[in-house]
């Protein structure tokens, strides 16, 4: 029998949370039930620091606690007024850049960024809307990719890479031109070898990749976030990345 | 083509009145008139500018989305879109849809027409109907109903909550709910919900009795002023079931001329355009449908509640049934032609959907589960139904990725586009011509749009209520009188 392992810890809005080495704040704060609000980040997936939302504030400066690895000692705050009307000010960004029409998107209820947006009281888009005009492709028999919708959380990249092994997703641009593109010599999804099984088809958290003609099938009133928050769900990671057909 | 009035022979000397309500997103109506000096009518037209652009938003869009996506066109029979888009998207799947989800789906739209044609009647029409059409603007509002005649008032407001009842129950919402699917239902009745519905539902069949009581004693105390208001011939056009009787969900079109002669009979309906055509005329963004066997000039008709009882053989519903049989003795046991003949045909429909409610509420299909099917995709959809304002045409064709490619919707109001400027025409000859303007008489033209209930939502739903302005300018372009009604219903110079 070995010496005992000093637990290390860290506290998060006066809460003493421990960790072990190699956990990011992000992970140590769900594995002691401790939520804090995120969008791209999935535990089943490297962290990638692309959204923002996570941001918490560490001995006094902001960083992104789904990559910033848990220290000894690191005084972390999260649930603060402040905090939460930054990450107000980044939804209603994402809702803004893209082409989000809750009541006409299937994904309604669903939706972690329509989750999140309620989650974070957030009762108008505030900014002014970019309108962008994107692109949808429909060229795959059982995919359907709307690119309104998408956030750029590179789920999906990761998802086909890490999971998959298919690398069928990337990103391309800079800065407001970032867009999503499809690793295919005509950009068309119809022309890869993504199939509606893989991992990268399940972990959208918008309506950016559709299953085909699924639609209204589960009927509103009985989805995901109807009648549980966003930080319930997440907080049980093995039922996020559910698929939702049959 | 040339229709009376519709175009002045020199409309350069002409003074012009124009009335335009103010509307909100789904429609925009208003009417022009040219007099000359001696207030005489030379020209009368109603302009609605409609569903622009709705066909073209659709391009692109997966198929199973738009059932949804088409409840947004309008804020005031969304069921109705969203049934006949989803009967063309069960075309495209080639479902055939479980008999209990037709069921569920016909029981979503007896609410519909419950609630549409309450509204309409109780709110809308029964003011000027109760208090004469040049009666007290202040009065003439449903807050007048309600001081004048509570008992009537509660009905209305009872009958319409029931029936958007039965919407959120079967539809899973209130407003704008996705229980209706390609290729069936999302969700059936339970009997909880069923037990709710059918508490109240021998008392909504009663106010509708009642409500057809009161539109016939309305209607019998002036029959000649009644038959007489906006008078004029037309064919009529609706769905018919197989056997002939009233069905709003599904039949066969049919088609009877201004004296009763059938232009075409039980026509399946996913082949519509072999047998009407819609023409476009400069002066309005709305089409001009008419029947192609009777050309341009003649082919215009009429649809609706009117239209729908004058052409069915009979109601398969028993008080709905006799209802009719007094109203087509009235008629001289042909057509009725009467323009406020509608508010009376529309009050016969809501008895027959509060019978057909109840019919629905007893049968146990629909606590079934087997709700959806499914078959061999086709790359073009028709649906059609019957929507409280008459037949409703959705059509769509799609690409092999399963994309919108091309959407063609001819609404009720755009059917009966050349039926309300005729009706508004004779009111203008019948009313206006050589008079002074007043608001009474410019009521006069509304309550003849009105009769209708053309949806242009808030331009016809509102209509007591909403500001309008209209102005009579002389052929130089003076104002000569301007007449503006404020939104509490209040005129002023
Ligand atoms: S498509 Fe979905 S998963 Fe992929 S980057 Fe966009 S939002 Fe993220
Ligand atoms: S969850 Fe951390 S940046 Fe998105």
């Amino acid at each position: 029998m070995g010496a005992l392992v000093m637990s290390k810890a860290i506290t998060i809005d006066g809460k003493s949370v421990s960790f072990i080495d190699g956990q990011t704040i992000m992970d140590a704060a769900l594995a002691a039930g401790v939520y804090i609000p995120h969008l791209c980040h999935n535990p089943e997936f490297e962290p990638h620091g692309n959204c923002k939302l996570c941001i918490v504030s560490v001995n006094g400066r902001n960083m992104t606690a789904c990559t910033m690895p848990a220290a000894e000692d690191m005084v972390v705050a999260s649930d603060t007024p402040e905090l939460d009307s930054d990450r107000q000010a980044l939804v209603q960004m994402l809702f803004v850049e893209g082409n989000h029409i809750c009541p006409a998107c299937e994904a309604s209820g669903n939706c972690q960024l329509q989750a999140a947006a309620y989650y974070l009281k957030m009762l108008s888009p505030h900014f002014m809307h970019f309108y962008p005009p994107r692109e949808v492709d429909a060229s795959h028999p059982d995919i359907f990719l709307d690119l309104n919708r998408c956030i750029l959380c590179e789920l999906c990249v990761r998802a086909s890479r890490e999971v998959d092994g298919k690398n069928v997703f990337g990103i391309s641009g800079r800065g407001i031109g970032t867009h999503l593109v499809v690793n295919a010599a005509s950009g068309r999804l119809g022309d890869t070898n993504f199939a509606v099984t893989d991992k990268a088809a399940q972990v959208c958290p918008t309506g950016a990749i559709l299953i085909k003609r699924q639609g209204y099938k589960i009927p509103i009133g009985q989805r995901t976030f109807d009648h549980k928050k966003i930080s319930e769900v997440q907080m049980e990671p093995a039922k996020r990345t559910e698929p939702e057909h049959e | 083509m040339t229709f009376a009035l519709e175009t002045a022979a020199h409309p350069e000397n002409l003074k012009r009145i124009v009335i335009e309500p103010v509307t909100r997103v789904e429609g925009h109506g208003k009417v022009t008139l040219l007099m000359d000096e001696d207030n005489r009518v030379h020209q009368a037209r109603f302009h609605i500018v409609e569903f622009r652009g709705f066909e073209k938003f659709v391009q692109g869009r997966p198929f199973w989305e738009v059932p949804v996506l088409v409840q947004r066109l309008c804020g005031i029979c969304p069921v109705s879109h969203n049934l006949a888009a989803c009967k063309a998207m069960d075309m495209i799947i080639g479902a055939t849809v479980p008999v209990a989800a037709d069921k569920l789906r016909r029981l979503m739209h007896m609410g519909q027409i419950l609630q549409s044609h309450a509204l309409h009647f109780f709110h809308l029409s029964a003011p000027d109907l109760l208090f004469g059409f040049d009666a007290a603007v202040g009065k003439r509002n449903i807050a007048g109903i309600v001081a004048a005649y509570p008992d009537i008032a509660r009905q209305g407001v009872g009958l319409r909550r029931y029936g958007q009842e039965v919407i959120r129950l079967t539809s899973g919402k209130r407003v704008h709910g996705t229980g209706v699917i390609p290729g069936g239902m999302n969700k059936n009745l339970s009997l909880d919900e069923r037990d709710y519905l059918l508490k109240e539902i021998d008392q909504i069949i009663a106010w509708s009795q009642a409500a057809v009581e009161l539109i016939k004693m309305i209607y019998s105390e002036r029959p000649d002023f009644h038959n007489g208001f906006g008078f004029y011939r037309s064919s009529f056009m609706s769905l018919v079931r197989e056997d002939g009787a009233l069905d709003l969900y599904h039949g066969g079109l049919r088609a009877r001329d201004e004296h009763g002669q059938t232009i075409f009979d039980h026509v399946d309906y996913t082949h519509y355009w072999d047998y009407i055509h819609e023409e476009v005329k400069s002066w309005s963004y709305m089409k001009f449908p008419f029947i192609r066997a009777r050309g341009r000039e003649q082919g215009w008709y009429r649809v609706g509640p009117l239209a729908r009882i004058n052409n069915c053989d009979f109601i398969p519903t028993g008080l709905a049934e006799a209802e009719r049989k007094i109203f087509k003795e009235f008629g001289g046991g042909s057509a009725t032609q009467a323009t406020l003949a509608y508010h009376w045909a529309r009050m016969i429909e809501m008895l027959h959907a509060a019978e057909t409610i109840q019919e629905l509420l007893h049968d146990p299909d629909l606590q079934s589960d087997d709700l959806v099917s499914n078959g061999e995709r086709q790359l073009r959809g028709v649906g059609v139904i019957e929507a409280p304002r008459g037949t409703l045409i959705h059509h769509y064709r799609i690409n092999e990725d399963e994309q919108i490619v091309r959407a063609n919707l001819i609404v009720s109001t755009t059917h009966n586009n050349q039926a309300m400027n005729e009706a508004v025409r004779q009111v203008a000859l019948q009313y206006l011509d050589g008079q002074q303007l007043t608001e009474g008489l410019l009521n006069h033209i509304e309550v003849a749009i009105r009769a209708f209930d053309p949806c242009l939502s808030c331009a016809t739903h509102a209509i007591g209520k909403m500001p309008l302005e209209v102005e009579l300018m002389d052929a130089a372009g003076t104002l000569i009188q301007r007449l503006i009604k404020d939104s509490d219903g209040q005129c002023r110079a």
